[in-house]
């Protein structure tokens, strides 16, 4: 909990703690973790914050010369400029709401953070770019670690025991497709399950029993 | 006048609704009770009903309004209209302005606003019943809403009011005994820091008095602070027993 004492003496601060009179305190709620010299705080809730490299989910919000605003749940919005979506130089003769309107949802990288620390998206690669189908939950971004896993254990699970797509954004974004309406109802479900239980252990297990039970209720 | 009542009446001295001079309200705190804000908190202090929700931290509009180097903290205080008899106006009012201000002055140390530069934190407190000491109970509802909503804090922040009715010094004053008391401070403070993020007074009273009315202000934060760590724990407390 914020200003609890985690450690008094030297040691390095972690994520969500900070250093106040010699004394390392927490500065979100959340599970502590001591480990490697280093006193840190797994927070529960958490904002958003961009990291170079990010897989995010956003929603175009406003076209300025050049580039697009992109909303991504952070504390600014993002830009996403011509060359990163159309692999060409920005040239006037582009009409920029036919690549992209305001209201389209897109899968993109962070690929850079500018000196005001705002982040530069790209949507060019496999997988990235406007979302044509499927529909989109949110979660705690603090939670995305856990759903996806260790090495992916989770969402890989998830993914071949419904047949789903998803696309999971680190800013809590979760997009989801499937082949029928059921199969999309268990991986709501399922995904829910993950945020209230996030801080327990043997989750992974656990969850995939949770979908079986889902199934067979279904047919 | 007062003093004529008080010494006519029974030896036994006795506040308005029988509590002792250094006890709370009873008090009810609830956090994460709104789906649609990314953090909130709900508390009830006596008669006192107050929901708070916490959005951000997201962009700033109008932006010529944000600061360059941390994040901007804006608070509203709004009374229902249903809260007070007789009906209140429901637009915002000088008085809501001016505790929507207090409430900000009293958060922003707790709070890393230095780490969301350009950007915007907003609470918003809706009085739904009110019974004396409302910018106290906001304070306390409005720091469990922004931990739920994962904002970064150096601490919670507690808040409590001492006053003197009667020629006594008591502790959380009710809507009569603020009204009709003669003085009213209330104090914000961060229990684990010891420090004091908020200082008003209402009224006139000595330096002896004040100062134990600090002193006993303090005391009901301390107080406080327990049942919000409780409300924050009971959020995930019951979701492991689900297992």
């Amino acid at each position: 909990m914020p200003g609890d004492v985690l450690y008094e003496g030297r040691i390095r601060t972690g994520d969500n703690t900070y250093r106040a009179q010699g004394k390392v305190c927490a500065t979100r709620i959340g599970l502590v973790e001591y480990g490697r010299g280093m006193g840190s705080v797994i927070a529960l809730e958490a904002s958003y914050n961009p990291l170079v490299g990010d897989l995010v989910i956003g929603k175009i919000v406003n076209i300025d010369l050049g580039q697009w605003m992109v909303d991504i749940d952070a504390s600014s919005s993002a830009i996403l400029s011509v060359p990163d979506v159309i692999d060409a130089p920005f040239n006037p003769d582009i009409v920029m709401p036919d690549i992209l309107d305001v209201g389209d949802t897109i899968v993109a990288k962070i690929v850079d953070l500018d000196r005001r620390r705002t982040p530069i998206l790209s949507t060019l690669g496999r997988g990235l770019g406007k979302v044509e189908e499927g529909f989109i939950i949110r979660i705690t971004p603090s939670k995305i670690p856990r759903l996806i896993g260790k090495k992916g254990s989770m969402v890989n699970m998830i993914l071949k025991e419904t047949g789903c797509r998803i696309v999971i954004g680190q800013n809590g974004q979760i997009l989801i497709h499937g082949r029928t309406r059921d199969q999309e109802e268990i991986v709501v479900d399922v995904i829910d399950k993950i945020n209230k239980e996030a801080h327990t252990t043997g989750l992974t297990s656990r969850v995939q029993e949770y979908i079986k039970s889902l199934k067979e209720g279904q047919d | 006048m007062s003093k004529k009542k008080k010494s006519k009446r029974k030896k036994k001295w006795e506040r308005i609704d029988g509590r002792e001079a250094n006890e709370l309200r009873p008090i009810k705190i609830e956090s994460g009770v709104l789906p649609n804000a990314d953090g909130s908190a709900y508390i009830e202090m006596g008669r006192n009903k107050i929901i708070v929700g916490v959005f951000g931290p997201g962009e700033m509009h109008p932006k010529h309004l944000a600061k360059p180097h941390k994040a901007v903290l804006r608070c509203r205080y709004h009374m229902a209209p249903f809260s007070v008899d007789p009906r209140r106006s429901p637009a915002p009012s000088r008085r809501d302005t001016e505790i929507g201000m207090v409430m900000r002055y009293s958060l922003e140390p707790a709070i890393f606003l230095e780490r969301y530069p350009r950007s915007c934190i907003e609470v918003y407190a809706e009085v739904l019943q009110a019974d004396g000491g409302t910018r106290c109970a906001s304070i306390n509802a409005a720091t469990v809403a922004l931990v739920d909503a994962g904002i970064p804090m150096r601490d919670l922040v507690v808040s409590c009011a001492a006053g003197k009715y009667n020629g006594r010094v008591i502790l959380d004053l009710g809507d009569y005994e603020d009204k009709e008391g003669e003085a009213d401070v209330p104090v914000a403070y961060m229990p684990k820091l010891g420090e004091v993020t908020l200082l008003q007074m209402d009224g006139i009273l000595s330096a002896e008095e004040l100062e134990k009315c600090i002193n006993l202000s303090i005391e009901g934060c301390n107080q406080i602070y327990e049942m919000q760590r409780e409300a924050l724990k009971k959020k995930y407390g019951i979701e492991k027993e689900e297992n």
